[in-house]
């Protein structure tokens, strides 16, 4: 077969089939059980370190928040 | 002694520009390394100046310097781009406006690729680049990576956009819708925008934050993809390396497909996931709530990335393009209707529990009424592509109405919205100079929008059934000829449209200015306040 039906034939087949469950796999990782408050603190990124950034300090101190 | 090679670079890239002028063979390429020339002269003589001086210490802070040249550089161009629009919009309108003395350089074929890369590359790309170094130094709580990579990639950017219009002014064109400009200037761009993914990739990669926020992630998608999508439809031979003209790889339908793969997803990466990144980050920011659902936003990602990339097809429906590869590219078109409406839902649902604010906050009113548009051209694109509907509506203005409700609608009012939101921030301002002007910009622009984009609706609709109509002999009954007469009120009424966008668009620039250089400055943030 030349390359053109190799190509074509692996795109409608397996790299479909990958795709669609690459897709539905983060689907499933978004709606996992006890995945909310994760989400929740990423929802709220943008309200913290408007005016500068990280310093190690802070970052122990959100360490020890987060656990 | 890096400050020397520097010095040798410069100076070899100028006296190289220099023979590239001498032996230019056209007047587009001529220019181009004349201006080449002056800036890589300008910086050696500057260079020879502060060689070998301190460097200061580097600083902690976030990187802003680079954010406010970009906001700057986006209102100027902003300005450019529409003035430009609206008056090829009349020289459409009015054809004796392609004035005699300046046929082959202000005429309307050579004005028309001008104004959409003014708009798109230069207004979009600037606001684009300067958020998302906004963007991303925020979430993730660290300094821009890399030193002045940063300002190379703003300075280079605005190299590439002058070295693109002069040469469109002066013929330089390899004919690819929104890919105009030729070889050098693409190969330069490539370099910046290399440098512009360092830069992005190297701050994520410092990041405090465990995770990366969502904003980052559009704006990623946008980087890559666009640098994949430049490369590949740009891969041309340049015929002389002292001229500007280039000979395409591809030829024929493959041509015709890479060209509307990259087109479409330059709508679909640079004006939708960049433009995306944008609303993710400042709708929460104004609505000072967070985004409606983070899910949501992670599954709109993700589906926005797996469909867009085949859409483009349906730009070539009814050609020489095989059946299939067109009927794929209106599947996945119809596709994407539901990704693009979740993100509508989700920028709009952001404001549940402060709807007020829409009342008495214009700026806010202005990002939703952009997501809004979001969402019409994005229920108005889908169904264009189906085949039916293309037959009519293809080649007529209606495409053109669609792309502005888009552009002018969804990239424009998010982009208002943005710098009505960083400049008092930028600058350390405690407020906007006067909100009453940024009422006056919303409704001169929206109105601007609606003339605009009905008018192409009733002008594009007539003339796809004006063409296919036949008699009951089966003759057609109107020539091309008559289609244009009978557009001529709807031609008049968009270039009105145009002139209240730009109206708007000056209006937003005074109240910035005035805002920097008139309005007190903002307290002293509180100390050590927790974040959380």
């Amino acid at each position: 077969m030349d390359m053109y039906s190799i190509t074509r034939q692996f795109a409608d087949s397996w790299a479909l089939l990958f795709l669609t469950l690459f897709f539905v796999g983060v689907v499933v990782w978004v709606f996992r059980p006890g995945s909310t408050p994760g989400h929740k603190e990423s929802a709220n990124i943008p309200f913290q370190h408007e005016d500068k950034p990280a310093s190690d300090a802070d970052d122990a101190h959100i360490k020890e928040a987060r656990t | 002694m890096w400050d020397y090679f520097k010095l040798a670079i410069l100076g070899l890239i100028a006296l190289f520009a220099a023979i590239a002028a001498n032996y230019a063979r056209d007047v587009a390429y001529l220019v181009n390394a004349l201006t080449i020339m002056l800036v890589a002269g300008g910086m050696f003589l500057w260079m020879v100046r502060t060689a070998g001086d301190e460097k200061p210490a580097p600083e902690t802070g976030y990187m802003d310097g680079v954010v406010r040249a970009g906001v700057i550089a986006t209102c100027f161009w902003g300005v450019v781009g529409f003035a430009v629009g609206t008056f090829i919009a009349f020289q459409l309108a009015f054809p004796s406006l392609n004035f005699e003395w300046a046929e082959g350089y202000a005429n309307f074929g050579r004005l028309r690729p001008l104004h959409t890369s003014a708009v798109i590359f230069a207004f979009g790309g600037n606001a684009l680049i300067c958020t998302s170094f906004y963007v991303v130094q925020r979430t993730s709580a660290a300094r821009l990576w890399g030193g002045n990579t940063a300002w190379f990639v703003f300075w280079g950017f605005q190299l590439f956009i002058v070295l693109a219009a002069t040469g469109y002014l002066l013929g330089a064109t390899q004919s690819k819708e929104y890919a105009e400009p030729e070889w050098y200037v693409d190969w330069w761009l490539t370099v910046v925008w290399l440098a512009y993914l360092a830069v992005f990739m190297g701050t994520i990669l410092n990041r405090k934050e465990k995770h990366i926020y969502v904003a980052n992630w559009f704006y990623l998608s946008f980087i890559v993809t666009v640098a994949m999508l430049h490369v590949v439809n740009n891969l041309s031979i340049p015929v002389s390396i002292f001229g500007s003209k280039s000979v395409q790889v591809f030829a024929g339908v493959q041509d015709a497909m890479t060209q509307w793969w990259y087109g479409h997803n330059a709508v679909g990466f640079f004006l939708t996931a960049g433009f995306l990144g944008m609303m993710y980050y400042f709708v929460p920011k104004q609505a000072e709530r967070p985004v409606y659902s983070y899910k949501l936003s992670i599954i709109h990602f993700w589906a926005l990335i797996f469909l867009y990339i085949w859409a483009g097809p349906h730009h070539l429906h009814y050609t020489a393009l095989p059946d299939w590869a067109s009927t794929l590219g209106m599947v996945f078109s119809i596709m994407l209707w539901m990704p693009s409406w979740g993100g509508m839902i989700n920028g709009l649902m952001t404001l549940s529990g402060a709807w007020d604010k829409l009342r008495t906050d214009p700026i806010i009113r202005m990002m939703v009424v952009s997501v809004g548009f979001y969402g019409m051209s994005t229920f108005e694109g889908p169904m264009m592509s189906i085949k039916a509907v293309n037959s009519l509506s293809h080649y007529t203005d209606w495409t053109i109405g669609h792309v502005h409700s888009g552009a002018l609608g969804w990239n424009g009012m998010i982009t208002f919205g943005a710098l009505y939101f960083l400049v008092p921030k930028l600058w350390n301002r405690e407020r906007l100079y006067s909100l009453s002007m940024v009422s006056w910009h919303f409704w001169l622009a929206t109105i601007g929008i609606v003339l605009y984009a009905s008018a192409m609706w009733v002008s594009g609709i007539m003339e796809g059934l004006m063409w296919r109509e036949v008699d009951a002999q089966g003759f057609l009954v109107n020539s091309f000829a008559d289609t244009v007469a009978a557009k001529f009120p709807m031609y008049v009424v968009r270039g009105l449209g145009g002139v209240l966008y730009v109206a708007g668009a000056v209006i937003m620039c005074y109240n910035l200015w005035k805002t920097v250089t008139s309005v007190s400055a903002a307290a002293e943030a509180p100390v050590a306040a927790p974040a959380e």
